[in-house]
């Protein structure tokens, strides 16, 4: 039982997201004014204040930084150690996600990621992200 | 040596380390305060100024003047994290500039050892940004800091061993400082070689969790005649803050200090090489190498030479966390009213076997949250 696992509340800021990953796209936003895309889900541009859209994003990203956790928080103790990264989208924007099916030795700055979309406790479908097809050592 | 329309006079800290179960914030708050008025000579009668700032409540600078019986005409709550202390500093000084109040009294107090309250993440529910991150068992905040250290020593090649080198320096301090929470030296070895908390950080790269509380005096230069002390004068202050959410933190190299530390620097009419004394906030390791780039007392990248070689332990040319820091001396969920403490005594010359010889001026750093806000404080003593 994982129960109290931190789970989002979904609202009108965030609903479309999470709703995107049960329907497995990620979802992020796009500024009708400046063209610029954004995340995470908000209700203005914080490039320029203007209006916003739903844009699917095309999952490919490359790893901004990383952290192997060990001492994790309790209510993911069973799961470590695992690999927290924050990611930047293709599109632009930074998110934070789980690296998977990554060895030791491939995990590095610059790797070269996709989504993949994975079931998770509290009903949640979750966007982790894993070496690209196209990365060095892909398939080995 | 200049002067400014507010000087610090007096500072104690309440009680530290583990203060047990029957001990309040309030108690350890009221305890330091009563002991930084008999530092500076001033009752609290004189105290018309109140800032605080908590972990644990929403109005501790409320709380903390009621407990003590003040009415106050100035008042300040903000909390930006571990930097909030430096923030008040500043506050407290425009405050009494612009006539607001004449002594203020910053207070911060917590019993997280003792209450064993610590977390390092959130159950349940998570609304707003915080949604995105909680659901991946981010460790908060250490998971940050590691984000930041990993890149770091992506983009620059700074190694675990340069970190290291912090942790290994401030402990050399806190073995002469009684009141610190570690005496034992450790080595570089023993850093690297504890375990990993959160890749790169090892147990060591990380800040101690400690009760603890502190108390800063803060007058107009006009009510110094009734103070017992050299005034520590409050030169220049600056205050930033650039993100809430480690993922958005513009880059994860560049602290708010970048923004804070030319503010108050510029006011103070001072450059690096006036720096006599620093005293940098240490959460992590980590935050310090970050932290003295983003001042400017080394260039991008340059952070994991320049505390090489144990520059920054007793005899270094770099004398910095005097009091043993963050990583060693004390570490009560927030920082920043410490890091004033030792700057005011080492300016004072009251620091002991610590005492940084002939130290004029002093720099205080705070950073809150993850690498979120920064607060910067010039002090000086004519």
């Amino acid at each position: 039982m994982e129960t109290t696992r931190p789970y989002p509340i979904a609202d009108g800021d965030s609903r479309p997201f999470w709703d995107g990953c049960r329907d497995r796209k990620l979802m992020i936003q796009w500024c009708v004014a400046c063209a610029k895309f954004v995340f995470y889900p908000r209700s203005v541009c914080p490039h320029c204040g203007g209006p916003l859209t739903w844009a699917r994003a095309s999952g490919r990203a490359a790893v901004y930084s990383y952290t192997v956790v060990h001492n994790a928080p309790p209510d993911f103790q069973s799961d470590a150690p695992y690999v927290v990264a924050l990611v930047d989208l293709e599109e632009g924007p930074r998110m934070m996600t789980r690296l998977i099916d990554c060895e030791r030795e491939r995990l590095q700055v610059g790797l070269a990621v996709e989504v993949v979309f994975l079931p998770a406790e509290n009903d949640l479908v979750l966007p982790f992200f894993r070496p690209a097809a196209s990365a060095p050592g892909a398939g080995q | 040596m200049k002067t400014a329309a507010a000087a610090i006079v007096g500072v104690a800290e309440s009680d530290l380390g583990e203060v047990g179960p029957d001990r309040s914030e309030l108690q350890l708050q009221a305890q330091a305060a009563v002991a930084a008025l008999a530092d500076a000579g001033l009752e609290l009668s004189d105290v018309d100024g109140v800032l605080s700032a908590s972990v644990t409540t929403s109005t501790p600078n409320v709380q903390v003047a009621d407990y003590l019986g003040i009415q106050a005409g100035f008042t300040d709550g903000t909390n930006i994290g571990g930097a909030s202390f430096v923030s008040h500093l500043g506050h407290a000084s425009m405050a009494i500039a612009a006539g607001h109040c004449k002594v203020a009294l910053i207070t911060y107090g917590s019993t997280q050892r003792s209450s064993r309250s610590q977390s390092r993440g959130r159950s349940g529910g998570v609304r707003g940004s915080e949604q995105y991150e909680q659901v991946w068992g981010m460790p908060t905040p250490i998971g940050a800091y590691a984000l930041a250290a990993t890149r770091h020593m992506s983009l620059y090649g700074t190694t675990s061993e340069q970190l290291a080198e912090v942790a290994v320096a401030t402990r050399k301090w806190a073995a002469m400082n009684p009141k610190a929470f570690k005496h034992d030296l450790i080595t570089i070895d023993d850093v690297v070689g504890s375990p990993f908390v959160a890749e790169p950080l090892h147990r060591l790269d990380c800040c101690l969790v400690t009760d603890g509380g502190g108390a800063v005096i803060v007058a107009a230069a006009d009510r110094l005649a009734a103070v017992r002390k050299p005034p520590v004068w409050v030169l220049g202050h600056g205050e930033s803050h650039t993100h809430d959410r480690i993922s958005s933190m513009p880059d994860l190299t560049v602290t708010p200090a970048a923004i804070s530390g030319p503010k108050a620097m510029a006011m103070a009419g001072v450059t690096h090489d006036d720096i006599d004394v620093a005293e940098i906030y240490d959460s992590f390791t980590i935050t310090v190498l970050l932290t003295l780039e983003s001042l400017g007392f080394c260039k991008p990248g340059e952070s994991g030479a320049f505390v090489s070689g144990q520059r920054t332990a007793p005899g270094g040319d770099f004398p910095m966390n005097t009091q043993g820091g963050g990583l060693s001396y004390c570490h009560p969920g927030m920082f920043g009213i410490f890091t004033l403490i030792e700057a005011a005594r080492q300016l004072r010359g009251e620091s002991g076997a610590r005492q940084v010889a002939g130290a004029r001026i002093a720099l205080a750093h705070g950073t809150g949250g993850v690498l979120s806000s920064a607060a910067t404080a010039v002090l000086g003593v004519t």
